[in-house]
């Protein structure tokens, strides 16, 4: 098997491979943000067109868990992290030759660049053998490596690489500058004169002392002094410097084009990995769902919001997980309850999940079956809409027709507190209407309203509500819990707490 | 170069940590007032006090060590606050002349250690003159090792090295440098180095190429070049700059040790001085190891009362020793606190290798010296008297181990005397168990009587003295504890007289 790509195989057709602008779902469900802090600090890898590109074929999520899996050995994700990192350095050595302009400087950085290069491969080379590896991507690409790291080209470039390295290191030379004139010759043993003075006062210390050493600008590139100089040195050591001229013509371009696509697209799993470690460290867990496109009884235990908990975590908040589950003709999560109680976070979860999951990633959850959708479609309350109210509803109704129209069987709707700017009559009306169609469209969907009469509306509804502390009204659980919506329980409590109930007011207002 | 005065082997390090409880101890024992004392205003001289006298030494050996320096101190008070001018003039040169290193060039950082050296050698010298001409006047250990250290390390042979170093390092001759190639074949680990011959010479081998070398000018009108050529030179100089200004640097912070290591000394030399002219007597005490159990003291005075009141004190007799367990009761206003205070100074002064305020003092040292007084009521938390007394008891307890002290004064009286006697007896039964020993004054009589009555070979029992017609000598006398505490006496004064 010839390998070629380790997060694309032949049956995902070329559209889909990379995709340059962010799904329009993606800022309501957060997903933005979470993106961004996957790949933040990972911008030369341009990793964002691979996470905006959901998979639509089962067998490709499976290879890329497969991956994932062998990527979480830490034996394994270390090997790679060290040869990214090389490989990273490499490049930007690379760069800068490009950009340098006196030629032992060029070709001193080009000995750089391929030094490490070598290194690289020949590291990673071996380390994909300590490992065992199930995936059968990165089997074929271990194959590939293999047969790369011990080719004719490869091992030559190694040794000269090597050879002229350690020549290069034994070069020691003396500059003296008096004046405007240089001169340069090799170093002859003289005394270091620091030391001396060093040493004539040492009797005096006491403790650690202060660097006074001035933090000298340096720039990567040379001066013509120092190029001057530098030239003074290969003239003082001929036959080094005559064969890093040859060197450097033969192994211009060292760069493997198949170990540069790998060390790209291996970012994409890292990072994702990298990014959830931080949860799994902070008590939170991550599944690897099984993916059916055909079976619509879904769930996930112990899911959460990972663009909240990115948030939270940092400051040791506390992350509450929600769990959910459809079975049978149960197609339409309806979550009703209190405001602030984590019903859009709930929202966001359920289509973070979906999204995440046809990356081919784990998702939040203990455990985790989910559907292959073809397309998701979110329609969310924009907050602090200036347009009149007339204006926004005929939006709402326009855009949700749109979505119905393109929705199929296969699809997932999110609406998250639609209508909410008409009456609520008018509301109660148009969200049953809206909801019948979703229902005969068989697709799953979650509904988060402030209609209660929505939750109860069929067989295929189930009604979720967030929940209080019951003593404490004021104190949100954040749980969002399958029951039957009573819009009535969280009024009945604040009333209670201020004693202000049917019961209380008859005791307090004595006879 | 070490001046080794407060420990035989090692610095004495003003930032260490002083023991938990230091505020506590401060204010119960009135410190503060000892500080002063041994500061007379200079804020340094009270902060090393301080110091020295909160972190006792618990080795009898290093507080004979002190001692020792002490008492050559005060026989050469002269010499050695001249010693102590070397790094107060040190400061005061710096200040004058604005000598610092602050320079963010590398050439700017040499030129200011140059000149900071050359002041430091002045003082230097004058260190070493005083060595010179009063060295035989010392007796003591650390004095005798000093001196010897001084004379041998910064001998004359050594000043004129010093000073061929702050000639040469002027650069007439120009720079050399030596260099590898780092990555990139670019210049790296630039090195000064000292040329083995003068220019002429080098010059010459150069031409006749006994060396291979090449050179190059730079062009008059090539600033860029001249630039260049700057931040080579600089890239050299940076690290004889670096290790100049951190000589400096060096001797600097041996002239703070000094001052440091001399400060206590001084202090002590200002207390003494002002508790003879007062007619106060004063002694060094014999420090026993910490198992043993012995307090005996002879006129022992409260220290800080008498530099309160500017003339002498009643002093107090008291002969405890193979006693864990001082027990002390006895008429209202009659010497007991302040009793109880000069106990407590005494054992800090001993254990930091001061003399004592005692026409004799003899005690074990203790390894943690703890105060739980009463203390007066807060308005804010009335209720909470007695639980506010407990926490610092709990305190106390966290910190406390074998072989420690504690001086109680007046404690668990926020309470009933039943429920006070039985948390006071609770708390000292155990504190005995643990070998810990205790100073307790007390009002609690049935806790008093009730220590009294077991007879235990270990405790002693002391009143505060009032004789017949109520009269308070302020002395402190053995005796059984009584019932009363004379609390009457002291309503006759106020309502009746």
């Amino acid at each position: 098997m010839t390998f070629y790509s380790i997060l694309f195989n032949d049956a995902e057709n070329d559209l889909t491979k990379e995709t340059p602008e962010a799904p329009v779902f993606f800022v309501d469900l957060n997903l933005d943000q979470i993106i961004d802090a996957i790949t933040e600090g990972k911008e030369e890898y341009d990793l964002k067109p691979f996470y905006y590109a959901a998979l639509h074929d089962a067998n490709a999520i499976k290879s890329r868990q497969a991956i994932m899996r062998d990527l979480e050995n830490k034996t394994l994700m270390a090997s790679i992290e060290s040869f990214a990192q090389k490989m990273s350095i490499t490049r930007r050595y690379l760069g800068l030759v490009d950009k340098l302009y006196y030629k032992y400087h060029k070709e001193g950085w080009i000995l750089e660049a391929a030094a490490l290069y070598c290194d690289a491969v020949s590291c990673l080379a071996t380390d994909l053998f300590q490992v065992d590896l199930e995936s059968g991507d990165l089997l074929a690409f271990r194959e590939y490596m293999t047969n790369y790291a011990s080719s004719g080209a490869f091992t030559t470039l190694r040794e000269e690489t090597k050879a002229l390295k350690a020549d290069l290191s034994t070069v020691k030379y003396c500059v003296r500058i008096k004046n405007s004139t240089v001169k340069v010759r090799k170093y002859e043993n003289e005394a270091d004169y620091s030391a001396e003075v060093e040493r004539t006062f040492e009797k005096f210390k006491q403790g650690a002392a202060r660097d006074y050493r001035v933090h000298l600008y340096e720039s990567s590139g040379m001066n013509h002094v120092e190029a001057q100089i530098l030239d003074c040195v290969a003239r003082l050591y001929p036959n080094i410097f005559s064969r890093l001229d040859r060197y450097c013509a033969r192994h211009a371009s060292f760069l493997d084009e198949t170990i540069a696509v790998f060390d790209r697209e291996v970012q994409f799993f890292v990072a994702y990995l990298e990014y959830i470690a931080k949860f799994k460290q902070a008590g939170l867990q991550f599944c690897y769902p099984l993916i059916s496109d055909e079976d619509k009884e879904i769930y996930d235990l112990a899911g959460f919001d990972l663009a909240l908990a990115n948030k939270l975590v940092p400051e040791d908040d506390p992350i509450v997980c929600n769990d959910f589950y459809l079975r049978g003709q149960e197609r339409i999560l309806v979550i009703t309850g209190p405001n602030q109680g984590g019903k859009t976070t709930f929202a966001r979860t359920f289509g973070q999940l979906h999204y995440l999951a046809s990356l081919g990633c784990p998702v939040p959850g203990r455990e985790a079956r989910l559907f292959l959708y073809d397309r998701l479609f979110t329609h969310f309350e924009k907050e602090e809409d200036i347009k009149n109210l007339r204006g926004k509803l005929e939006d709402d109704l326009v855009r949700i027709h749109e979505i119905l129209d393109r929705a199929t069987s296969n699809s997932i709707i999110i609406m998250n507190e639609v209508f909410s700017s008409t009456t609520l009559r008018d509301a109660v009306f148009l969200g049953k209407k809206v909801m019948a169609k979703t229902i005969q469209l068989d697709a799953l969907c979650v509904f988060v309203t402030f209609v209660d009469e929505l939750a109860s509306f069929s067989e295929k509804t189930v009604s979720l509500v967030s929940t209080v502390v019951p003593e404490n009204p004021a104190v949100r659980t954040f749980k969002i819990v399958r029951k039957p919506a009573d819009g009535l329980a969280y009024a009945t409590s604040i009333a209670e707490k201020h004693g202000l109930t049917y019961e209380q007011i008859k005791e307090r207002i004595k006879t | 170069m070490k001046a080794f005065l407060m420990y035989p082997d090692r610095d004495f390090d003003p930032e260490q940590e002083l023991p938990a409880n230091e505020q506590t101890l401060t204010q119960d024992l009135e410190l503060n007032t000892l500080f002063e004392a041994m500061a007379r205003g200079d804020e340094f001289l009270a902060e090393l006090a301080k110091k020295a006298v909160l972190s006792s030494l618990d080795d009898p050996d290093t507080i004979r060590y002190r001692q020792e320096i002490l008492k050559d101190c005060i026989k050469n008070p002269a010499v050695v606050r001249e010693i102590y001018r070397i790094p107060i003039d040190s400061i005061e040169n710096k200040r004058e002349h604005w000598l610092g290193i602050f320079s963010r060039y590398p050439g700017g950082i040499l030129s200011s250690a140059v000149e900071m050296l050359a002041m430091f050698v002045g003082l230097l010298k004058n260190l070493r003159k005083i060595a010179g001409e009063h060295a035989d006047g010392f007796e003591s250990e650390g004095f005798t090792r000093f001196f010897a250290m001084i004379k041998q390390e910064l001998d004359d042979a050594y000043f004129v090295t010093v000073e061929d170093h702050l000639r040469e390092l002027k650069f007439r001759e120009g720079v050399l440098l030596s260099a590898g190639l780092g990555q990139g074949n670019e210049g790296a680990d630039y090195i000064l180095r000292k040329p083995k011959e003068r220019e002429p010479h080098w010059i010459k081998r150069v031409f006749t190429n006994n060396s291979p070398a090449c050179s190059f000018t730079i062009p008059p009108r090539d600033n860029h070049g001249a630039s260049a050529l700057a931040a080579l030179k600089d890239q050299g100089i940076n690290l004889v700059a670096n290790a100049l200004a951190q000589s400096a640097d060096h001797i600097n912070d041996f002239l703070n040790m000094l001052r440091i290591e001399l400060a206590f000394y001084i202090g002590s030399l200002n207390l003494y001085e002002q508790l003879t002219q007062m007619g106060e007597p004063v002694s060094f005490p014999l420090p026993v190891v910490r198992g043993e159990r012995q307090h005996s003291l002879v006129g022992l005075y409260d220290v800080c009362l008498a530099l309160t009141m500017k003339h002498k004190v009643v002093g107090n007799d008291v002969h405890a020793d193979d006693k864990d367990l001082v027990v002390i009761t006895g008429a209202n206003q009659g010497g007991k606190s302040t009793f109880l205070r000069s106990v407590g100074l005494a054992q800090l002064m001993m254990q930091c290798g001061m003399f004592v305020p005692a026409l004799s003092f003899r005690a074990n040292v203790c390894n943690g010296l703890f105060t739980h007084y009463k203390r007066e009521e807060d308005v804010t938390m009335n209720s909470g008297k007695l639980d506010e007394e407990l926490s610092r008891m709990s305190d106390i307890v966290d910190h406390i181990a074998p072989d420690s002290m504690v001086l109680f004064n007046e404690s668990f009286a926020a309470t009933n005397e039943r429920e006070g006697s039985e948390i006071a007896r609770q708390i000292v039964s155990v504190l005995l168990e643990k070998r810990i020993k205790i100073f307790f004054v007390t009002h609690l009589y049935k806790f008093a009587h009730g220590f009294y009555d077991r007879k235990m070979a270990n405790a002693i029992f002391l009143r505060a003295e009032r004789q017949a017609d109520g009269t308070r000598t302020f002395k402190i006398i053995e005796g059984e504890p009584l019932q009363t505490s004379y609390g009457e006496d002291l309503y006759d004064r106020i309502f009746v007289a």
